[in-house]
């Protein structure tokens, strides 16, 4: 075996003084030329680990050997058996503390990007004239009903349509895709991809049923009198406030609604589109996560002064990609760590004005595992703000458990289920945020997948 | 997409919109409203049902031309198919037997309270109904409110019909003919619904309101409708949209409302002359 090659091969991207005043995405993707160099960097373990901390068990030393010998086709039919959504994988799955993390070359801290691999091969499949589709099984004449379009939904309806199972899936929104659409921004995640994916699954078979919110529209119970089978994949839907003074005042958002004005309303196209955003010379987001700073990024976007993200604890307890942070840092997003917002403070007609701040101090370790964040007594100060974005989380969406019959919530307003995604009502699964509170998408879809298994079991007994 | 089948405008101003959507036709039930889009990149705007054909699968619709969105919502014609019409969306206002109630509607809450008024007489309640208006002329659906009211009480600021006067006079009337509510339920603007919370509040009755505050998706997600009721955050899409209006900070959500009116105006330039 020859020297190992640690030069991990940086993925190009828009340069931040740039992108961080258009909406395109910032990361540019691999060249064939580049990817075939990192590909070549696999090492094409015997027992390859990296698989382990796939959650949908993708085969990557095989797809990556194919990239690795210039067999692009052969790479994205390796992806495809397993995942049915590798474009938005290799942008949004936290590859670091999943495959990556496990790959032999990560104990030289340089392991394979399989993640921007990933990428690649599915960008070059949409350069191509012709989609290679998969097998589809036999018709089983066997109906199946997906609630929610969502990560975990479509990972369902691509396993079962493949199996020959008559697959319908029902979206609330005006457009599928979930938090995919709504939540996750075009600069990180372009809608095209997004469509592009659905409009496979469609071409799969998938009956797609836009604006039509089960629970409300139809029940699961009167789904199920149609059905054989429902999956419940409607996700975290339900925003968190801080519960502080003052944050119903005018300029205060959920990160759900300043993110959905901004994507599913196309609101940074207003006036052209009717949804408008408004644009605020200072913004503080408020959480250390994705999102906070996905909210803080668009505020740039959109014209901000000043985009500030306030997160109670410090910079190594951030739960955000490290790569996100570095792309929002570079962008000039200002980080106020150890800091919590305790009050907000209008003015006379109701719009935000400024919000009062605590400074904090890291203390033992919490149950989390983490520092816990102790307030600074005294240490009270006040910026002056026009926009406060909330993005400390969501709750399960209730609408769904307040109007089905017979199915287990937990304390938290979650789905239970057992290990296979199976709900305690008969004929029903469940899987992604709607049972384990806001998580990843990539979990989502490894949910979706065990939950797809055990009824296509139920349904060839 | 969904089919319009009728579009008039009823009174200045006022439009009956009538579409097909029988899925949510065979769910409705009073007091629960939709998201409308009239057109792809249009707003999503909340309208509150004024009636129904369960048989045809229609919905109707009576709304006011506010701003961009609801003007294009008026522009649309019989035939033309709009992108979204989805629910029925919030609770269903609760209905039981409990004795005289007041149903009070103005502006295009004259339309929306209609269900009510018709599941109240259905089970059984002696309901009084009261219609507001600036005129005459801004008057609608008496009959149809008359089919299913023990009395309909008609005022008018000018005096064109019924009673001379506004909302303050309510009480008055009400003392004067006598008539004790049990309970009683308020729809229409948001001035019309804080001002009759405050002017009734000494019944010590539940002043059933529906609100109307901005929405996005209507399903809990955004939490734009937040409210607060009694001292507590609810988000009118989902706990509501009905709620009592003796403990509605109704400052709050005057504020809220006019969030965006800064943007209405760019959208009427944006949609002027020689575009």
């Amino acid at each position: 075996m020859g020297k190992l090659d640690l030069n991990r091969r940086e993925m190009p991207k828009q340069p931040s003084h740039i992108r961080r005043r258009n909406f395109n995405e910032v990361a540019l993707g691999y060249t064939p030329e580049l990817a075939i160099a990192e590909a070549q960097r696999c090492l094409q373990c015997k027992k390859p680990f990296c698989i382990d901390g796939c959650p949908v068990e993708i085969d990557i030393p095989g797809f990556i050997k194919c990239i690795a010998d210039g067999d692009f086709t052969g790479s994205i039919r390796i992806l495809k058996d397993k995942n049915c959504l590798p474009a938005i994988c290799g942008r949004v799955c936290p590859q670091e503390e999943q495959c990556e993390e496990l790959c032999i070359l990560n104990k030289k801290k340089a392991p394979v990007a399989i993640g921007r691999l990933e990428r690649f091969a599915a960008f070059w499949e949409t350069t191509q004239d012709k989609i290679e589709m998969p097998k589809i099984a036999p018709s089983t004449g066997k109906k199946v009903a997906i609630v929610g379009s969502g990560p975990a939904g479509i990972t369902v309806a691509g396993d079962l349509i493949k199996l020959g199972h008559e697959v319908t899936m029902y979206e609330a929104l005006h457009e599928p895709g979930g938090v995919l659409v709504y939540g996750i921004p075009e600069f990180r995640l372009p809608k095209a991809v997004v469509r592009r994916e659905l409009n496979y699954l469609q071409k799969l078979g998938v009956k797609l049923v836009t604006n039509f919110v089960v629970g409300k529209t139809k029940s699961v119970d009167q789904l199920l009198e149609k059905f054989d089978v429902v999956f419940i994949g409607t996700g975290a839907g339900l925003p968190w406030f801080m519960e502080i003074p003052g944050e119903n005042l005018n300029g205060a958002y959920s990160a759900n609604e300043y993110l959905t004005r901004m994507n599913l309303m196309k609101g940074f196209q207003f006036p052209h589109s009717s949804t408008p955003i408004k644009k605020h010379k200072n913004i503080a987001v408020i959480g250390g996560g994705n999102v906070a700073m996905d909210c803080a990024r668009t505020a740039l976007r959109l014209g901000a002064d000043n985009s500030y993200i306030i997160y109670r604890r410090s910079e190594k307890e951030l739960p955000a990609r490290l790569e996100e942070y570095e792309n929002a840092v570079e962008e000039g997003v200002i980080f106020h760590f150890l800091t919590l917002p305790i009050h907000l403070i209008g003015n006379e007609n109701g719009w935000l004005k400024e919000i009062e701040c605590l400074r904090m101090k890291l203390g033992e370790l919490d149950s989390s595992g983490r520092r816990k964040p102790i307030p600074i007594e005294g240490s009270e100060f006040v910026m002056p703000m026009d926009a406060y974005v909330v993005a400390i989380g969501n709750s399960p969406n209730p609408i769904i458990p307040e109007t089905t019959s017979g199915l287990e919530i937990g304390r938290r307003g979650n789905i239970v289920t057992d290990e296979n995604g199976k709900t305690s009502k008969d004929r029903v699964w469940a899987g992604g945020d709607i049972v384990t509170g806001a998580a990843t998408v990539i979990l989502a879809m490894g949910a979706g997948r065990k939950a797809a298994l055990s009824m296509h079991y139920y349904l060839s007994k | 997409m969904f089919k319009v089948i009728e579009k008039e405008m009823i009174v200045p101003n006022l439009y009956l919109l009538t579409v097909q959507a029988p899925d949510i036709a065979e769910q409705i039930q009073a007091g629960q409203f939709v998201i409308l889009r009239s057109h792809d990149d249009a707003e999503r705007i909340p309208l509150s049902v004024a009636d129904w054909n369960r048989e045809e699968g229609t919905l109707t619709m009576i709304f006011m031309v506010v701003g961009d969105s609801t003007s294009k919502i008026a522009g649309l014609n019989v035939e033309d198919f709009v992108p979204t019409v989805v629910g029925p969306l919030g609770k269903p206002t609760e209905i039981k037997k409990i004795g005289t109630v007041i149903c009070i509607g103005g502006c295009y809450g004259i339309g929306s309270i209609f269900p009510v008024i018709r599941t109240l007489h259905e089970k059984g309640n002696k309901v009084i109904t009261i219609l507001e208006a600036r005129s005459n002329f801004l008057l609608y659906w008496e009959d149809k409110l008359k089919s299913y009211s023990e009395k309909v009480i008609i005022i008018t600021r000018d005096g064109s019909s019924g009673q001379k006067g506004h909302i303050k006079r309510l009480s008055k009337i009400l003392q004067e003919k006598a008539i004790k509510p049990d309970q009683i339920f308020v729809n229409g603007c948001t001035f019309l619904l804080s001002k009759t919370s405050r002017e009734l509040s000494h019944y010590k009755v539940p002043i059933i309101v529906s609100l109307n505050p901005i929405m996005i998706d209507g399903t809990g997600m955004c939490g734009v409708c937040r409210v607060t009721v009694d001292g507590s955050t609810k988000f009118a899409c989902v706990d509501g949209p009905d709620f009592d209006g003796r403990v509605v900070d109704w400052e709050e959500l005057l504020q809220r409302r006019k969030q965006y009116l800064n943007e209405e105006v760019v959208l009427v330039h944006h949609s002027g002359c020689g575009r």
